[in-house]
């Protein structure tokens, strides 16, 4: 999860992570994480970073910054399946969550 | 390669969903799947997030997802079939070292019939399957997230994000600090590999067959944590 900038703005965060900021906190599916931001358009990374407990690392020469995956407990916090969203061959965006209803094997492969 | 068995089980409630940890995206993995004309969705995930959000570390993993969104299997080797690696023929005029890659491909440990057979019991009984796992038992079996795993995430996709950028050297620097930090992850070995091509083992300054070896080639695919 890249950004270009070391504070971002909540629908960039949204966007780019799931989370989303409400009065509650940092909130994705059905779990929120203690989280108040002061200027919702300014959010920093830094204090996502420690309520997510996700490591965040710069890299200075690219101006990049990357927030990594959770730490601590497992990496299923709950057997809610995550409403993952990924793009098809083409681009356009698919939603798991749509397939409720059926039963499903995600498969992880790759070419290489 | 899941067409199959897909096409088999859809009439009874059965989706499959294929993901490509491609960090070369659609260029890689489209003819791929262009090749096998899937009829399920076939995704492309170039950061790997599904290896953090499941706890995914090889190719194939399966996870199972019941018809409410629960997970009833978390991630676990999912072969569709016996893969031809596993017949593959040492030819009489292979190197040593070619020999000895060739032979610990064919020992993997390979459970393809037992997975198939799970998946067909679980369309067929639901919960009722003694493969369906209780979420209790979906969330402790699934990997424990240390710091050095979460971080490794991180370069991984500033690896990727480099690479794509054309700044290869500054991306092999992230990709390295990814391998040491989560070194039982050969999605992001694997994949960061596939992007230099024949060189990477000289770049890398070591090979696929050195990796197996000091994880140990019974850990690189795990026995299949099911009910005979």
């Amino acid at each position: 999860m890249i950004f270009e900038s070391p504070v971002v703005r909540a629908e960039e965060l949204e966007r780019v992570t799931g989370w989303r900021l409400k009065a509650e906190g940092l909130c994705r599916e059905d779990r929120c994480v203690q989280f108040t931001a002061r200027d919702a358009r300014r959010i920093p990374l830094a204090d996502v970073a420690t309520a997510l407990s996700a490591p965040l690392v710069h890299d200075e020469r690219h101006a990049l910054w990357a927030l990594g995956a959770e730490s601590g407990g497992h990496a299923l916090t709950t057997a809610t399946a995550p409403d993952l969203e990924l793009p098809d061959v083409q681009g356009r965006p698919f939603r798991l969550s749509s397939l409720r209803g059926q039963k499903v094997v995600l498969v992880a492969w790759a070419s290489w | 390669m899941w067409q199959e068995l897909r096409e088999e089980l859809h009439p009874r409630g059965l989706e499959i969903v294929t993901i490509a940890l491609d960090a070369a995206g659609a260029e890689a993995a489209g003819p791929w799947i262009a090749k096998a004309a899937p009829r399920h969705p076939s995704l492309i995930d170039r950061e790997h997030v599904v290896d953090a959000l499941f706890g995914i570390v090889n190719v194939p993993s399966g996870v199972w997802i019941d018809e409410g969104g629960a997970i009833v299997r978390g991630p676990e080797p999912a072969h569709p079939k016996r893969p031809a690696y596993k017949d593959r023929v040492v030819p009489a005029d292979a190197t040593p070292p070619q020999r000895e890659r060739i032979e610990v491909v064919r020992s993997l440990h390979v459970e393809a019939e037992r997975y198939v057979a799970a998946v067909r019991d679980w369309v067929a009984l639901g919960p009722r399957s003694r493969y369906a796992l209780s979420p209790d038992d979906v969330v402790q079996r699934s990997r424990p997230r240390s710091i050095a795993e979460a971080t490794a995430a991180a370069h991984f996709a500033l690896g990727r994000a480099l690479h794509h950028a054309g700044e290869r050297g500054d991306a092999i620097a992230h990709f390295r600090e990814a391998h040491r930090l989560h070194p039982t992850n050969w999605t992001y070995r694997r994949d960061a590999w596939s992007l230099i091509g024949a060189d990477h083992e000289s770049i890398y300054g070591t090979s696929w067959l050195a990796e197996v070896k000091r994880e140990g080639v019974a850990n690189y695919y795990p026995a299949l944590d099911m009910p005979e």
